[in-house]
């Protein structure tokens, strides 16, 4: 049972009395807490699909009608089925590498879609939904995976930040650009900018997360720390990486901390966009710990059996962040068969085109090997490149006769 | 009678590791999934089921912490074996290595010990996004109080392993991750012999027309290499420096002195290189018998490029005769 200690902090509250120290059981009961609508977490839509309201976050979510609702459903069914398409071509050999999202869409879509155009997102590497949400082609990302490219979009249209694999690393990456942006004076009202980093549970045990918590809250920087607990770091669990839920760990760096279901797309709308208009206000930063569930293997190259068990599994499935949605606007008569079809069929002409690219994708020319080391390159790998290009010519020669 | 196993590199080392654990009760093994999932590639694979958590540790997931508590358990007493998932994520931990690890016996003149093996998969071939195929090793050996071993083969593996753990110094192990599974590198062992003294390197194909100095996975190459040449009438020798730091270039200067020419060989960039360094020590002591300047096969000088470019950035034995070629056409 959760003990006082594990209570929704209200955010922007002083600091929570010190507890007694938790016994193990309590460690791993508080950091897996599921109970839908309990204290800890906040929940907008039941798995059942019912609209449950919250006194605090409504009001986030008041333009979020019918129509807006079918759209956020849209994005989630699109992305996840790009990201079943990109497992499936891996495991036909098309992509060398694929991380799944299955799960995760909404946080990512609720996060995602709470950005404006002037913020920043700092992904980690399996934010293909906040991707899709800042406008990024899919297609660039697949880029990744097939291993033609390192990052292929436009960070700076796009507000979306090349991803970032060596863990933890991106979070102090966005502690200095949000700094940037309240150094150049773009807080302090409702049209100024924010920056959100994304991370996972198990980052939260690397050093650049701790220190960028530490940044953020010194300068007070315009940054919201979006942590998708998903509740494994590939085999740990998060209890191998913390003995209190990890939103409570603000509290110690002076900025609030809210736990969101994860699963639930209005909540991580609506929470999101209070935890920006915080920043934007110049409130400084926030953590969200979006409780949610990876319901498929950590890459493509992971084998969860090894240390999952599936009746998790099984027990997340009827968290499923769509399902919930779709329960939802079936009931509440905000969408009819036609609508859920056309998404579907939408959905299926977007995975398409996805591998049809894939199929396609240009080989890079080797030259690219060389290309943008530096902004102003230097002698030794002018020469270097020379001396390469003229090697594989040869070869190109003796083929020829 | 002699035990003998038929083991690839990966599992080679996993005997190794376990018998190290066996032998010796403050040997712990540490990482990130080393445990249940026994390591990304399987190597510490069963170890935790016969040794318990509080030998093989899952580790939370942060490699200055995983090196820093082993500074401390060292400290104490223990051995720690620390697992680096990707040679690419090493550096959270280098401030750790290079700060503490690396100094500390020095600091205290002597009296405090770092019986520290950092395992490290490492370099290309894979096929893998970024951070996951690169050859830092020369910023290791470049690093006074570090010890610097790569192996190319499962009987050096198994050894190697076991020596490194019994070694009072801090001892980075990179195993070349390519090779782990490759049922081509499996070899017997002797798994109750006697192993070669760690830090010699070794003339692994004896040639006269020219010497190719090599570690890790690209001794493979230097083998294949020398294999293709001989159909062109040409006799390679090839030397497996084994240790990078020390580097026992003893060897290599015999040969060099008998064969006047030398290719060294790594998938390392070459700039401010261990490869850099046997140009050096070659020139400087092997300067008349020199037919040719040393070359060098390398990496380029450029981040690791997009896996689609990998062959082209992966050094191979193509350009390992072609270099041989221009030795030869000097
Ligand atoms: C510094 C560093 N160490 C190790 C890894 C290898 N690695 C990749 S993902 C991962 C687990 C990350 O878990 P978490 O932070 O919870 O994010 P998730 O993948 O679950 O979204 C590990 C250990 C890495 N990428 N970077």
């Amino acid at each position: 049972m959760p003990s006082e200690h594990w209570t929704h902090p209200e955010p922007g509250d002083g600091p929570a009395a010190v507890a007694a120290q938790p016994s193990p059981e309590q460690v791993i009961a508080g950091l897996r807490a599921t109970s839908e609508g309990g204290a800890e977490l906040t929940q907008l839509l039941t798995p059942e699909g019912e609209r449950v309201s919250s006194p605090q976050f409504d009001r986030y979510v008041d333009d979020i009608d019918a129509e807006a609702l079918k759209g956020l459903y849209r994005d989630m069914v699109l992305v996840r089925r790009a990201d079943r398409e990109a497992n499936a071509m891996q495991r036909q050999g098309q992509l060398g590498i694929w991380v799944p999202l299955l799960g995760q869409e909404a946080a990512q879509i609720g996060s995602g879609r709470a950005l404006r155009k002037g913020d920043m997102a700092f992904p980690s590497y399996r934010e293909h939904g906040v991707a899709y949400a800042r406008g990024v082609d899919l297609k660039e990302v697949l880029g990744i995976f097939r291993c033609t490219d390192h990052s292929g979009w436009d960070y700076k249209a796009h507000g979306f930040h090349p991803y970032t694999i060596v863990i933890g690393n991106q979070v102090l990456n966005a502690a200095g650009y949000a700094m940037g942006q309240k150094f150049e004076g773009k807080v302090g009202d409702d049209d100024s900018e924010a920056t959100i980093c994304y991370f996972g549970d198990g980052a939260t045990s690397q050093g650049d997360v701790h220190e960028g918590f530490v940044w953020a809250a010194v300068y007070d920087a315009p940054l919201v720390f979006f942590c998708q607990n998903n509740q494994w770091a590939i085999s740990e669990p998060t209890e191998r990486q913390s003995r209190l839920p990890l939103y409570q760990r603000a509290r110690g760096y002076g900025f609030p901390g809210i736990r969101v279901d994860g699963n639930d797309v209005l909540a991580c709308l609506a929470v999101s966009r209070w935890a920006l208009e915080e920043c934007r206000h110049g409130n400084g930063p926030v953590l969200i710990e979006a409780f949610t569930y990876r319901m498929d293997a950590h890459t493509t190259t992971d084998d969860p059996t090894r240390y999952r068990l599936s009746d998790e599994l099984e027990e997340w499935k009827l968290k499923d962040p769509i399902e919930r949605v779709r329960a939802y606007l079936a009931r509440g008569g905000g969408a009819d068969q036609a609508f859920f079809d056309q998404v579907q069929a939408d959905s299926d002409a977007f995975a398409a085109e996805l591998r049809e690219y894939c199929f396609n994708m240009p080989e890079p020319p080797p030259e690219r090997i060389f290309s943008n080391v530096y902004a102003e390159s230097t002698p030794l790998l002018d020469a270097q490149r020379e001396e390469f290009l003229s090697y594989l010519d040869g070869f190109v020669g003796a083929g020829e006769h | 009678m002699a035990d003998l196993q038929k083991l690839t590199i990966g599992k080679a080392i996993n005997l190794g590791l376990r018998r190290a654990m066996e032998e010796d009760p403050k040997v712990l093994i540490m990482g990130e999934d080393v445990g249940k999932l026994g390591g990304v590639f399987r190597i510490t694979d069963g170890l935790q089921k016969d040794f318990g958590e509080q030998r093989v540790l899952d580790t939370p997931l942060a490699e200055s912490g995983i090196i820093g508590t082993a500074v401390g358990l060292a400290v104490r007493g223990f051995r720690p074996v620390c697992e680096i998932q990707f040679e690419g994520f090493i550096f959270p931990g280098f401030d750790q290595i290079v700060s503490q690890v690396a100094k500390l016996h020095y600091r205290t003149q002597g009296k405090v010990k770092m019986p520290i093996v950092i395992r490290v998969p490492f370099g290309g071939g894979i096929g893998a996004v970024e951070h996951h195929s690169e050859s830092p090793e020369s910023l290791f050996a470049h690093i006074p109080g570090l010890k610097v071993v790569s192996v190319s083969n499962a009987v050096d593996a198994y050894w190697g392993i076991q020596q490194a753990i019994k070694a009072d110094d801090p001892i980075l192990f990179f195993e070349p991750k390519k090779l782990y599974h490759s049922g081509a590198m499996k070899a017997e062992i002797d798994v109750d012999g006697t192993p070669d003294p760690l830090f010699e390197s070794r003339v692994v194909r004896e040639g006269t027309t020219a010497t190719v100095v090599a570690y890790g996975p690209s001794v493979k190459v230097a083998l294949d290499a020398a294999t293709a040449a001989e159909d062109e009438g040409k006799s390679l020798e090839v030397i497996d420096l084994r240790t990078l730091s020390p580097l026992d270039l003893g060897p290599v200067f015999e040969s060099v002195r008998k064969t006047g020419r030398l290719i060294a060989l790594s998938e390392a960039p070459s700039e401010s290189s261990l490869t850099s360094e046997i140009a050096a020590r070659v020139q400087q002591e092997c300067f008349y018998s020199l037919e040719a300047p040393v070359l060098r096969v390398t990496g380029f000088d450029t981040p690791y490029p997009p896996a689609k470019l990998e062959e082209h950035y992966l050094p191979d034995l193509d350009r390992v005769l072609h270099a041989v070629d221009r030795s030869l056409a000097w």
